[in-house]
This record gives C-alpha cells, sequence and structure tokens, in this order.
C-alpha cells in the first residue's frame, strides 16, 4: 500500500464538522436521537486509514469531547480510544463487509463504547441510567451508511 | 476480544507500536487523568484552560443562532415592540407596588428578631449572564453562559432567574462557565415547604419542567400547590428563594416514601438570560458555607436566641397556658 496524500488534513476537517454537529443547538426530541457523530467519525477513520489516525485520533477527539460535556475529564478520550482500537484491530473484517453488515458492526461498537462510558459515569458517581442513553448508539448505526458515504468523499485512499 | 495483543499478527505497525500497545498507553493516560480529576482535583486548572480553548468553538457553533435572533429582533413589528413594552410596564408596576412595603417590612422583622437595625440585603452584587446556544450534554441539564472568571465568577455560584432558582455554576473558565441546573439527575438542592418549614432535598430528573423530592415519608404533610424554597443548607443558596411548586403527590399505604414531583418557577426550557448572585457572607440570611468539615456562619456577633424555658407546671397549668399560645398562632400576614 503505497503512502499515497496524507489523509490528516482530511481527517482534520471531518473532525471539526462532527464537533459542530455535536454542539449545535437542537429540538429536544431531535437533541435524544442525535448520534455521536465524533464516534461515528472517529470510528470511519480507524477503519478506513487506520495507519494515520487510529488510537491517537480517537484519544485527542474524546479529549476534545470532555472539554465540552464530560463529568470526569478522560472519559470520552478512554472510551474513543478504544471505540478506534476495536476499529483499527478489525479494519479488514470491517471493510469487507456489505455496508448492511457493517451497521451491524458499527452498532455493536458504539453499544461497546457506550458501556464503557456508562461504567465510567457510574464509577465516578456521576450515574445516568436513563434508557435514553442508549438511543444514540441505535442511531449511530442507523445512520452508519449515510455517514460513510459522506466521509468517504472527504478522503479518496490510493489503493 | 483476545485481550491487547495483536492476536491476528498482521503487521500493523506505526509510530507507536501495535494499536494494542497504543490502546495501553492511551487507557493508562485516561484512567490517570480520570483518577487525579476525581479524587485529587488537580485537573480544575486543566478545566480552566479547556474552558478557555474551547468557548471561541462555543461562540462560532452558536453564531447562527444568535445572529438569527438578531435579525428576528431588528425585525420585530412595531407592535410587537409596543406589546411588550406594555406588558412590561404593567410588571414594572406591580413589582413596584409589590415592594413598596419592602423597607417597612424589613424593619418590622428587625424589631420582631430583635435587632437594632434591619439587616443589609442578602445581595451583594449581581450580573445579568446570557445563555450560549450550544448543547452540552442532551441528557443533562447543563448549560454554557458567557461570564467567567474575569467578571468574578466562582465554581458553585448561585445562579437565578426572574422567577426563582437556576442552577449552579460548575466549570468555571476566563470567559464562559457552565451551570448545572437544579434539574440535572446530579444536581441535589436543598429545600423547604414554605408552609409548613418542612425540610427536605429536591432532586433533579433530567427533565427541565420536573423536580423530584424523594425523601419524604408518606405521613409528610405535603400537598399539591405547596410552594418550595431554598432552606439555606448547602452552601450556594440563601434561605427563602422560590424553586418549584408541587404538581404532584402519591401517597401509597405500602411505600415508605411518597412519590412528590414538583414543577420549578425558573423557566429552564427558555430562558436565555440568567442572573448571577454574589452573596454577602457576613450577613446572617447568608449561606452556610463548610470550612474544615465545620458549618460555619458569617457572623459571629449575631447569637441565636435561646430556647424557650420549658414548663414545668402541672398538667392543668399547662392547658390553661397552652390557650392563649394557640391565640398567639402566627398567621400570615397579608403582604
Amino acid at each position: 500500500m503505497s503512502s499515497g496524500s496524507s489523509p490528516r488534513i482530511a481527517m482534520l476537517k471531518t473532525v471539526i464538522g462532527a464537533l459542530i454537529l455535536t454542539l449545535l443547538p437542537l429540538p429536544s426530541w431531535l437533541e435524544l436521537i442525535r448520534p455521536g457523530f465524533l464516534a461515528l467519525t472517529v470510528l470511519y477513520w480507524s477503519i478506513a486509514a487506520p495507519r494515520a489516525g487510529g488510537i491517537t485520533l480517537g484519544w485527542i477527539c474524546g479529549l476534545l469531547l470532555d472539554a465540552f460535556e464530560g463529568p470526569v475529564l478522560g472519559e470520552h478520550a478512554l472510551a474513543l480510544a478504544f471505540l478506534a482500537y476495536i476499529g483499527v484491530r478489525e479494519h479488514q473484517r470491517i471493510r469487507s463487509k456489505p455496508i448492511f453488515q457493517q451497521s451491524l458492526i458499527v452498532f455493536a461498537a458504539l453499544a461497546t463504547y457506550e458501556v464503557v462510558l456508562f461504567a465510567i459515569d457510574g464509577w465516578s458517581g456521576h450515574a445516568l441510567t436513563t434508557p435514553l442513553r442508549w438511543v444514540p448508539t441505535l442511531t449511530g448505526a442507523l445512520i452508519w451508511p449515510a455517514a460513510d458515504a459522506v466521509l468517504a468523499r472527504s478522503y479518496r485512499p490510493q489503493t | 476480544m483476545a485481550g491487547f495483543a495483536t492476536g491476528a499478527g498482521r503487521p500493523l505497525q506505526g509510530r507507536g507500536g501495535s494499536p494494542g500497545f497504543r490502546f495501553a498507553l492511551y487507557a493508562i493516560l485516561s484512567i490517570a487523568f480520570m483518577i487525579f480529576d476525581q479524587r485529587f482535583n488537580w485537573l480544575e486548572r486543566a478545566h480552566y484552560v479547556l474552558q478557555a480553548a474551547s468557548y471561541p468553538v462555543e461562540l462560532a457553533v452558536s453564531s447562527p443562532v444568535t445572529a438569527w435572533r438578531w435579525v428576528q429582533n431588528s425585525f420585530a413589528t412595531r407592535d410587537s415592540i409596543e406589546a411588550e413594552n406594555q406588558r412590561l410596564r404593567t410588571r414594572l408596576r406591580d413589582l413596584e407596588l409589590r415592594s413598596m412595603r419592602y423597607d417597612a417590612l424589613a424593619q418590622e422583622n428587625a424589631a420582631l428578631i430583635g435587632l437594632r437595625n434591619s439587616l443589609p440585603p442578602v445581595a451583594q452584587r449581581w450580573l445579568p449572564a446570557e445563555i450560549v446556544n450550544i448543547q452540552l450534554d442532551s441528557l443533562r441539564q447543563r448549560v454554557l453562559i458567557d461570564r467567567g472568571s474575569i467578571n468574578g465568577v466562582t465554581p458553585g455560584q448561585a445562579v437565578l432567574d426572574d422567577h426563582g432558582v437556576v442552577g449552579q455554576t460548575m466549570h468555571v473558565g476566563p470567559w464562559s462557565a457552565q451551570v448545572i441546573f437544579i434539574t440535572d439527575p446530579e444536581h441535589a438542592l436543598p429545600v423547604q415547604i414554605e408552609r409548613t418549614g418542612l425540610r427536605t432535598i429536591a432532586v433533579g430528573v433530567g427533565d427541565a419542567t420536573s423536580l423530584a423530592l424523594p425523601y419524604l415519608p408518606a405521613n409528610a404533610d405535603v400537598h399539591v400547590g405547596d410552594v418550595l424554597v431554598t432552606s439555606g443548607l448547602g452552601g450556594v443558596f440563601p434561605p427563602g428563594y422560590p424553586v418549584a411548586r408541587v404538581t404532584e403527590v402519591h401517597k401509597d399505604t405500602v411505600q415508605p416514601l411518597a412519590h412528590v414531583r414538583a414543577v420549578p418557577f425558573a423557566q429552564l426550557d427558555t430562558d436565555s438570560e440568567v442572573m448571577l448572585i454574589w452573596f454577602r457572607h457576613d450577613s446572617p440570611a447568608a449561606p452556610l458555607k463548610e470550612q474544615n468539615g465545620k458549618l460555619t456562619r458569617g457572623d459571629r456577633n449575631i447569637q441565636p436566641l435561646p430556647a424557650p424555658a420549658k414548663l414545668q407546671a402541672p398538667p392543668a397549668a399547662a392547658k390553661k397556658s397552652a390557650a392563649p399560645a394557640a391565640a398567639q398562632k402566627p398567621e400570615r400576614p397579608p403582604i
């Protein structure tokens, strides 16, 4: 695999876009189903370009997210690094699947990510037990085909 | 998942070694962050820096909404502005009527308590703050305001609006601060039922229009329509600020606790401006602060009144003396 042009610029752009989508104020019902755009972006990059971004990207994005909403600093950093780790480890297997099956895998990965967040919330004494917190996992998996298509336009790896 | 080792044996080398190794590294780093943040509070500074760094991004994201509001405002019709003006004038008149006798009441109150002068008002300084249009966390009730430490804001400061208690500040940056609403599931507010003086704790449920009172026993004297005010415990709010009105009381004979819900007075879901309040800490009405595990109140010179002496009379005499006491039962003065 040739090195090609670095996807770093595309990564930066998409991360900023995802961050804006995360912070944008929305009506309350839309807020509840808003998927974790940053998690999807990190997952996409760790599958599409595992060498360029990978776990480091996940960790940095997690810290960014912690700056805005985490009850404890490092919570999203750990969870997103873990999500990126899953993506990087299984990138070949996930990439070879049709998009619908990818969605299912993404659902599992996002659920794992949410479990990590849930556990840290509980351990640090900021437990949030409402079942509504699992809704973004589902919407994230549903939106995966669209997210994949949009993110793929931002950078085409030369294989 | 087979641990952190790269079981598949793919040579996925990077500068930082295998993904498993790198993840382990970052995981340890994150966990260290969390422990330092949680246990030692070492990261207050980091929060400050992060708040400072994230504020431009937050402003940029909220700018379209702000711009839209501005456009709406500048194209508001003359009629709507006049109507608003009329409404505000009526409100101002009502409030002035209500506060007309305030000074007299303060004097009267001082006389009743036995002080020579009436006490200074407990609120020393207040500052309006605008809520930045941004979504911090959809399940937690938190907002960002455009005032920070350069305006003198400190963590744990009272935030009110013109109807009641809104919440308190949490992480403070130089130009911005996060405010946790009283309806956040992690927020608990010591309150008092105004009618009876019964103290309890109001806990948020994650919905901007609802508060729960989970610790009231089933035989507690609480009715629909009761007003909850701050009790002054907890060190953030002075006693007596309106919080919520009880809207739902379920008393199940099987359950030891009553199920009580209340609706906050503050317009938490529609507010665009809130008030930050600084309290005079030498006022006896100032919120209790905890220092070295001891609750202290600002002014040591003001002593509590001595407890009334217990009656050691026979029951007949006690009954006789109880009658005038009952007659003197304080009634709510009409204001």
